[in-house]
């Protein structure tokens, strides 16, 4: 059933050209995982120079040293410049940033040649795809990173003090947007001791933000809720708000740290100069959407640049490239992973699937066919909507904040039982309403009650329900004994019946009660 | 205060200690106290019962009171000392067609001894009472005795497929509603006797038409009708504590359903309506490639060298009385330092929460024992998985392949996991029917045979791969 072995394919991993870049596409760590995928690694001498990997623990990994373009499958960390592209051999596979929404003309190039690329920046957002996620995994050391450049140029403490000499104040931070790099912005400057506030048009991820420490400000506006993990475009009365909110900020905090990013488009304005000019001498603002155009006014991608009023405004666009070697570790992994799924035989042979959506949505190009962009992926880290309104949700992806629907559909089925409820009680003779209410009131406390039942206790309380339903007992001592013969025999056996389970039910939970027992 | 007024006071205190009872058996920390306020309430209830119905009851009645009650409480301290911890589907399920039938038997009392001062519709409301009552205790009862049976494999777990079962099931209410109607109009007892008898037959056919892997969903179903039941014998009885104490088991039971709907990615109406066993999930792709066999030594090799270690159980654990040397060899390495924990799928095993009872059973800490949302995530940085017993609940199909049966079921990932070890009898398709792709991934290895039996072995060797390295520890992960 195995057809004859053809030659593994060969992986080239070049150094990158891009001036600054410090990352490599893969690691020795990483490059292991790929020889034992089957394929070949081929490395350019000196790729990983300035992520501190020697060529030699390269070598030490199983690869070879060579020509990286000659390799049927190229590996790079950003897209390819035009001389590198003209490099590809023909029917290669290049696994890189492209950030295709961005780089059309790029796409054009790249369409010219008869090649296949995968956008690494271009992985749908579900959760089998969470482990190829460059973005995330970027992000998150950009993060971190941010905080590390803001504590460099703000030259105070972050955190509070009480010292002999006097009381240090905390720092205030303010992370616009808590997506990963946000949460990562927050959970390091909240463990260098600052304040830290943040504010993101996702009310759903304010809980993200209190579990690392932070405190959200909420923005009260109707927002779309996203259905494919992304931030969407803010609605105008959400911006009007938004913009007043960051106008106090500003005077009031430290640090802004700004991470919002619509993928496709230009980053949001979020901070105006007029806020810059309001923050106190000695701030500092980290923009990280720098290389997107910025979300501050006055940003200079690239570079650091100093206000009139002594605001420090840091527009670095390689933040991750700052920390090399774990970027290009996470960068590696990812790759890793990807070339998992490319490789279902573990063979060395790449195989593409068009039916898979991960593959389908990363490829940019294939086989000198521009494939960009793919058909949409509806996938949901929140619950989805009524699906009737995909459909028409389509086109226009600014529309206002639109009701919600499901909402409406609730209110509709309550209203109905309500009704229904209402009907039943109100013919019933009024002997029967007493019941019935407790009855009612009784089931509403019952799912309340067992509502945050732990998983493991699922049997006990089962046999306690067993051992009160037993009441029924009560019933049977009731009509005992009221000299009707056959009245008697069957109370008598439902006493019977319903002791067993009063008596076993309480002793057998109380027997595997007493075996649950703690580490 | 009277006798009545004393009696409705302390009814209102015993149901006030349920609702106690069951919020603290919703945490581990707060069970114990759970059980006791349980023990309480009932205690206060009967004593309360016993009071009020003293006023006439003869002698005879009082004798045949304590008689039955000492025989039933002996029979069920008995069974509830001696009951092995696999066994507890079976028990619970037996628990419930007893209050089943003495909810029914109840109904029966209510036709046989009318209250003499009832007249006009309030008369035709205690006759409707009567069939409800008598319906959903008899439905309940021979539904738990057939899933009684099942669970004990005292006659064949695979759904019965009749022609036209839903057919005869909406026949059965139909008829139900017909004769309540006739019975209110003129009340005899032709008509009760229909009525039970329509009502066991139909408890029987509901459950005997659900299959095995299903019965998590059937107990806890059964233990809402039991709840139901009580309340309805107290509507008949015009007793707002037997309605409080069916309202909330019954409400219990069926959010307890609910959630193990939830976990097979099911609606309760298909679950109701039939099993998987049914013969469009016979698109069987046969064995999908080739699986690999490992030895119990290599397996004992392959978890001394992991750093950490999951195992999911299954039924399977539970049929081959496994927990023992499961929980030893999660000790030994835990000893060695490997980082130890057991991943539980809600719907693993025949009863909601069953492998958590059997591990607690066999003294392995409830804190290292996690359910599925919390174990998810942590496969991959998981080195060996060990499952045993369990199949559906580990099938990667689930997740990948859309034209799957369980197709969308929330699965355990352990196909993520550096390395699996399946421990499993034979090849054998599991209660679904459907093949486990999981068995043929690069990554998994088959280890056949029984399943105590195995582990057993694995112990062995992991003590005999310590002996010529004596006080190594520490030097070698």
């Amino acid at each position: 059933m195995v057809p004859a072995e053809p030659e593994p394919q060969r992986i080239g991993v070049p150094a990158e050209s891009t001036a600054g870049e410090t990352r490599v596409a893969a690691t020795p760590a990483t490059v292991g995982r790929l020889v034992a995928l089957g394929y070949d690694v081929v490395v350019e001498p000196g790729a990983g120079a300035s992520s501190r990997f020697s060529d030699a623990a390269y070598e030490e990994a199983g690869a070879r040293l060579g020509d990286p373009w000659a390799a049927e499958i190229v590996l790079k960390v950003n897209g390819p410049s035009g001389e590198e592209i003209a490099r590809l051999r023909d029917g290669a596979t290049l696994i890189a940033l492209i950030s295709p929404a961005l780089n059309p003309e790029l796409v054009e190039d790249l369409a010219r040649r008869p090649i296949t690329v995968l956008a690494m920046d271009a992985v749908p957002r579900i959760s089998r795809a969470q482990s190829l996620d460059v973005l995330s995994s970027m992000a998150n050391i950009a993060g971190y990173r941010a905080v590390v450049e803001a504590a460099h140029a703000f030259g105070r403490f972050f955190t509070g003090q009480v010292t002999a000499a006097g009381k240090v104040p905390p720092a205030k931070v303010l992370v616009a947007g808590a997506g990963v790099a946000g949460l990562a912005a927050i959970g390091a400057a909240r463990s260098l001791g600052a304040v830290v506030r943040a504010t993101d048009p996702r009310p759903e991820v304010a809980e993200q933000v209190r579990s690392l420490g932070g405190e959200f400000l909420t923005v009260t506006a109707e927002q779309e809720v996203s259905t494919d993990g992304y931030a969407k475009a803010t609605s105008d009365d959400y911006n009007r708000l938004a913009a007043q909110l960051y106008a106090e900020q500003a005077a009031d905090v430290d640090i802004i740290v700004t991470t919002a990013l619509i993928p496709g488009r230009p980053a949001p304005r979020l901070i105006t100069a007029e806020d810059v000019a309001r923050m106190k001498p000695g701030s500092v603002i980290v923009d990280m959407a720098a290389a997107q155009g910025g979300n501050v006014e006055g940003t200079v991608a690239g570079k650091a640049v100093v206000t009139d009023n002594d605001v420090t405004i840091i527009g670095y666009t390689d933040l991750p490239g700052r920390l090399p070697a774990q970027a290009s570790q996470l960068y590696g992994t990812n790759i890793v992973n990807l070339m998992k799924l490319l490789t279902p035989g573990k063979d060395g042979r790449l195989v593409l699937d068009f039916d898979d959506v991960v593959q389908r949505s990363m490829t940019v190009v294939r086989d000198g066919e521009k494939t960009w962009p793919p058909p949409p992926v509806q996938v949901s880290a929140a619950p989805a909507p009524a699906p009737a309104a995909a459909p028409e949700a389509a086109p226009a992806a600014d529309t206002p904040a639109k009701p919600a629907r499901p909402a409406w559909s609730s209110y509709a089925l309550v209203g109905a039982g309500a009704l229904a409820l209402f009907l039943v009680t109100a013919f019933s003779p009024s002997e029967l309403i007493g019941h019935f209410t407790v009855f009612v009131l009784a089931i509403v406390i019952g799912f309340y009650v067992i509502g945050n039942v732990h998983h493991a206790l699922h049997t006990p309380l089962m046999s306690v329900t067993n051992a009160i339903s037993g009441i029924v007992v009560v019933g049977a001592l009731l009509q005992i004994g009221h000299g009707n013969t056959a009245v008697t025999v069957l109370s008598f056996a439902a006493i019977l019946l319903a002791s067993i389970n009063i008596f076993g039910g309480f002793a057998v939970t109380r027997r595997m009660l007493g075996m649950f027992s703690k580490g | 205060m009277s006798t009545v007024t004393a009696s409705e006071a302390a009814y209102v205190v015993a149901a006030l200690l349920f609702i106690l009872s069951l919020a603290g058996l919703s945490q581990h920390r707060t069970s114990r106290s759970g059980v006791v306020w349980g023990i309480a309430g009932m205690v206060i209830a009967l004593a309360a019962t016993v009071g009020l119905a003293s006023r006439s009851l003869t002698a005879t009645g009082l004798v045949l009171i304590v008689l039955a009650t000492a025989v039933g409480g002996g029979v069920g301290l008995w069974r509830a000392r001696v009951v092995e911890m696999t066994g507890m589907p079976e028990l619970i399920a037996i628990m419930h067609s007893l209050v089943g039938l003495a909810a029914a038997l109840v109904g029966w009392n209510g036709y046989l001894d009318v209250d003499a001062e009832l007249s006009g519709s309030l008369l035709g409301i205690h006759h409707a009472e009567v069939f409800i009552g008598v319906f959903i205790g008899a439905v309940t009862f021979t539904g738990s005795v057939v899933a009684y049976l099942k669970l004990s494999a005292r006659i064949n777990s695979r759904p019965l497929t009749l022609p036209g079962k839903h057919v005869l099931n909406v026949g059965a209410l139909v008829a139900f509603v017909a004769l309540t109607v006739a019975f209110v109009a003129s009340p005899n007892m032709g008509l009760l006797i229909a009525v039970t008898v329509v009502a066991l037959a139909l408890g029987a056919h509901l459950v005997a038409s659900i299959g095995g892997g299903d019965m998590p969903v059937v107990v806890s179903m059964l233990n809402s009708y039991s709840g139901w039941a009580a309340a309805a014998s107290g509507f008949l009885l015009a007793n707002n504590l037997l309605i409080v104490t069916g309202a909330l088991v019954g409400s219990s039971g069926a959010y307890l359903s609910y959630i193990m709907c939830k976990a097979m990615n099911r609606s309760f109406i298909s679950v109701i309506a039939g099993g998987f066993g049914t013969p469009a999930a016979a698109a069987e792709e046969g064995e999908q490639g080739e699986h690999r066999e490992i030895s119990a030594e290599d397996t004992a090799e392959l978890l001394r060298d992991a750093s950490s270690v999951i195992i999911t159980p299954g039924y399977g654990m539970a049929v081959a009385q496994a927990q023992y040397p499961v929980a030893e060899l999660a000790r030994k390495l835990r000893e060695r330092g490997v980082e130890v924990r057991f991943g539980i799928h809600p719907v693993a095993g025949r009863l909601p929460g069953h492998m958590n009872v059997l591990l607690a059973e066999a003294n392995v800490p409830y804190d290292i024992v996690l359910e599925m949302d919390e174990i998810n995530d942590d496969f991959a940085a998981t080195s060996v998985v060990l499952v045993i017993g369990a199949n559906d609940t580990v099938n990667p199909a689930a997740t990948d392949n859309p034209s799957s049966p369980i197709a969308g079921m929330p699965v355990l990932h352990v196909w993520e996991a550096a390395n699996v070890v399946v421990f499993k009898r034979s090849m054998a398709a599991g209660y679904a029917g459907v093949q486990n792709p999981l068995f043929f991934r690069d990554n998994s290895q088959m280890l056949f045979g029984d399943a105590k039996q195995r582990v057993e072995d694995i112990l062995r060797a992991l003590d005999s791969l310590d002996a010529p390295v004596p006080a190594m520890a520490g030097t070698s992960r």
